[in-house]
């Protein structure tokens, strides 16, 4: 996993709420067997029209906007569990998603593939929004190790939670795996306990 | 201390506390399928690690099967390449898989159930949101990412963060020709698709005591639908009759030490939740949806609130805030799924259509979960009342529930689906999802439209 500090970006702004797994990615794209590539179709459905055309009025499609930070409303990433939405977020060259909510899986996902999912309160997001529309060169300076985002325009900040163990995670790019591979012996010996001593299942 | 189901369940399944808030949590089933693990695979390989405990992984391709002349070779490429790498990725790792074409393939949370993979007080994780479905039996079950497929391959473990709890009882029965589905769309729609966000819920009190195991099913399979990680229901004879004397179940003094076990897995009185609901089951009437999200449902009678705020959605729907659904007319049906694919689903079905004839405007997927539902549907005569009225019954898969194979729905049409998302473009590119409980869905392909089924029962 790359690894992740301090990260100063412009914004793409997405003022939808509960933006779910299908739109991200629609299922037709699913049936690679690799991960790379699939940033070409993010948002697919509402970045282009059937018949390829793009759709002028999408965000994707502004070209005053850019940068690696997605910004979009509450409960975004809920449905389905297909972690290419996060590897088209990622391909697409994001790397931090805000919002007010993550729906769970998204969040897991984001974090195993270097994708920072930040949530924040709605007003912080209302913020940016209000200062990325004022001037879409606006940028966000996220401060992973003191877990601090600040819009740099008007100085507004605020702290955001992450689990101890993932921030180390992120900071140094490790993935979980390394750690679950590394505690094989503690693994075999929780099965040696569960079989002989108290059956689980 | 007074625990939860839950918190039985995953405190016997730490291996250790990694960080605050942080468990490594053995995985007692895998189940995968074609869409979410070959990358899993292939990442393994890259790290040249091996499957740890491949008899505790269990495969079915379910997603980009078709539904008719299973026997033939897949048509399009890409679906077929990845009905092949899932094979080959089983063969070179000794992963049981019930193949297309095979006696028990079938949709995976329907196969894992019926196979008896799925018993009491397991750890059951699928690269599918829908796992949540096993938690019927009293599972911890939920759906993960193919980074944590291959975790879970790699290790039989996960790092998990303990969610919140919830529960939520129904008490009452619910009324005639209001089915379990009405109920997990009635309580989406109370809760919203985020009032269940970070939380496992545990459904409690008469309405699903008295449910079948299908029931239960359908309920815990849409708790994604609300946010949650999960949904659980404490198990019951209900629950150990239905798990007995199938394939995996556990068999003479296995069954009986196990059972013994089993029956200590029900939240303690006095344990308590983060969050509380409680609902009657007489206010819960046959649901449906008119949004781009399971939260945006109503009473099948009642009128789109005039004050919808999401009018993004209305406008993909093509509906007017403050109509009512009742009459509209609908060009396709879909009954089947992980949600609504089983026996009793079909039943419930022909329960409607016998003595009826297919709706002249509408074209119907009937598509069973597995094919022992499909066996057994020809055998209780269900298919041929179908086939009399006019519909194609298919073989199993996914199918329309989102469109990876060729059951689509057209842009622009409108289809009362038993599947589980009503999202843009979830059954093709443009198609308008409405969804309903079997009966609903029944009820509107022989009339050709939004009809509350108990008129025809």
């Amino acid at each position: 996993m790359e690894k992740f500090n301090v990260l100063t970006t412009t914004c793409v702004p997405l003022n939808v709420e509960s933006v779910d797994t299908d739109q991200i990615i629609p299922a037709r794209f699913l049936k690679t067997t690799n991960r790379a590539g699939f940033g070409a179709n993010l948002f697919r459905d509402w970045r282009y029209n059937a018949d390829g055309s793009p759709v002028l009025s999408f965000v994707l499609n502004n070209k005053a906007y850019g940068g690696q930070a997605l910004v979009a409303g509450k409960n975004f990433g809920c449905g389905s569990s297909r972690e290419h939405a996060a590897w088209a977020i990622a391909d697409y060259g994001f790397r931090v998603v805000i919002s007010p909510l993550f729906a769970d899986i998204f969040k897991g996902n984001a974090l195993n593939n270097g994708v920072l999912p930040l949530q924040v309160s709605e007003a912080f997001v209302e913020a940016i929004f209000a200062e990325v529309a004022k001037n879409p060169d606006t940028t966000i300076t996220v401060d992973l190790p003191a877990q601090k985002v600040a819009i740099n325009t008007t100085g507004q900040n605020e702290r955001f939670d992450i689990n101890s163990y993932k921030k180390h995670c992120f900071i140094n790019g490790y993935d979980d795996i390394d750690y679950l591979l590394s505690i094989k012996e503690k693994i075999e010996a929780y099965e040696r306990i569960v079989n002989v001593g108290r059956k689980i299942m | 201390m007074k625990q939860t189901l839950f918190d039985k369940i995953w405190e016997r399944h730490v291996v250790e506390p990694v960080a605050k808030g942080l468990d490594v949590l053995y995985i007692d089933r895998q189940l995968i399928h074609e869409v979410t693990s070959p990358q899993a695979f292939e990442a393994m390989r890259r790290r040249g690690v091996n499957v740890f405990r491949p008899q505790q992984v269990t495969a079915t391709p379910d997603h980009n099967t078709p539904t008719l002349n299973q026997h033939l070779p897949i048509g399009e490429e890409a679906s077929r390449k990845a009905l092949e790498a899932l094979r080959q990725n089983c063969s070179d790792n000794g992963i049981a898989i019930f193949d297309l074409n095979t006696e028990y393939n079938g949709v995976v949370h329907i196969v894992g159930p019926e196979l008896g993979l799925t018993q009491p007080g397991m750890t059951i994780v699928c690269g599918d949101s829908h796992t949540a479905t096993h938690g019927a039996f009293g599972c911890v079950a939920f759906g993960i990412g193919t980074s944590e497929v291959e975790m879970a391959l790699a290790t039989q473990c996960l790092l998990q963060s303990k969610p919140k709890q919830m529960r939520i009882t129904v008490e009452g029965k619910l009324q005639r020709g209001v089915s379990a589905k009405d109920a997990i769309l009635y309580l989406i729609a109370q809760l919203t698709t985020s009032g269940g966000t970070g939380c496992f819920v545990e459904y409690a009190g008469e309405a699903f005591r008295s449910m079948s195991m299908e029931e239960r099913m359908t309920v815990c399979n849409m708790s994604i639908e609300m946010g949650a990680r999960g949904g659980l229901i404490a198990p019951d004879e209900t629950a150990f009759r239905y798990v007995k004397g199938r394939m995996y179940a556990p068999q003479g003094a296995e069954w009986d030490e196990k059972l013994s076990r089993w029956k200590s897995l029900f939240t303690d009185s006095d344990a308590s939740f983060d969050k509380e609901y409680a609902f009657d089951a007489k206010d819960i009437k046959p649901y449906v949806t008119y949004g781009t999200n399971p939260g945006m449902g109503m009473g099948i009678d009642e009128a789109i609130p005039p004050d919808e705020p999401n009018v993004k959605a209305l406008e993909y729907m093509g509906f007017k805030a403050g109509e009512k659904l009742l009459g509209k007319p609908v060009s396709y049906v879909f009954i089947g799924s992980c949600t609504n694919g089983r026996i009793e689903d079909f039943r419930a079905a022909a329960q409607i259509i016998k003595g009826r004839k297919k709706a002249a405007n509408v074209f119907a997927y009937l598509v069973p979960g597995s094919k022992s539902v499909e066996r057994q549907a020809r055998e209780e005569g269900l298919a041929e009342i179908f086939e009399e009225a006019g519909f194609t019954f298919r073989q199993p898969g996914c199918s329309a529930c989102l469109a990876m194979n060729d059951d689509k729905v057209p842009a622009g049409e409108y289809c009362a689906s038993t599947s589980n998302r009503n999202f843009e473009g979830r059954q093709g590119a443009g198609a308008r999802t409405l969804l309903v409980s079997p009966l609903t869905a029944a009820a509107a392909a022989v009339t050709g439209r939004i009809t509350d089924p108990r008129e025809l029962m």
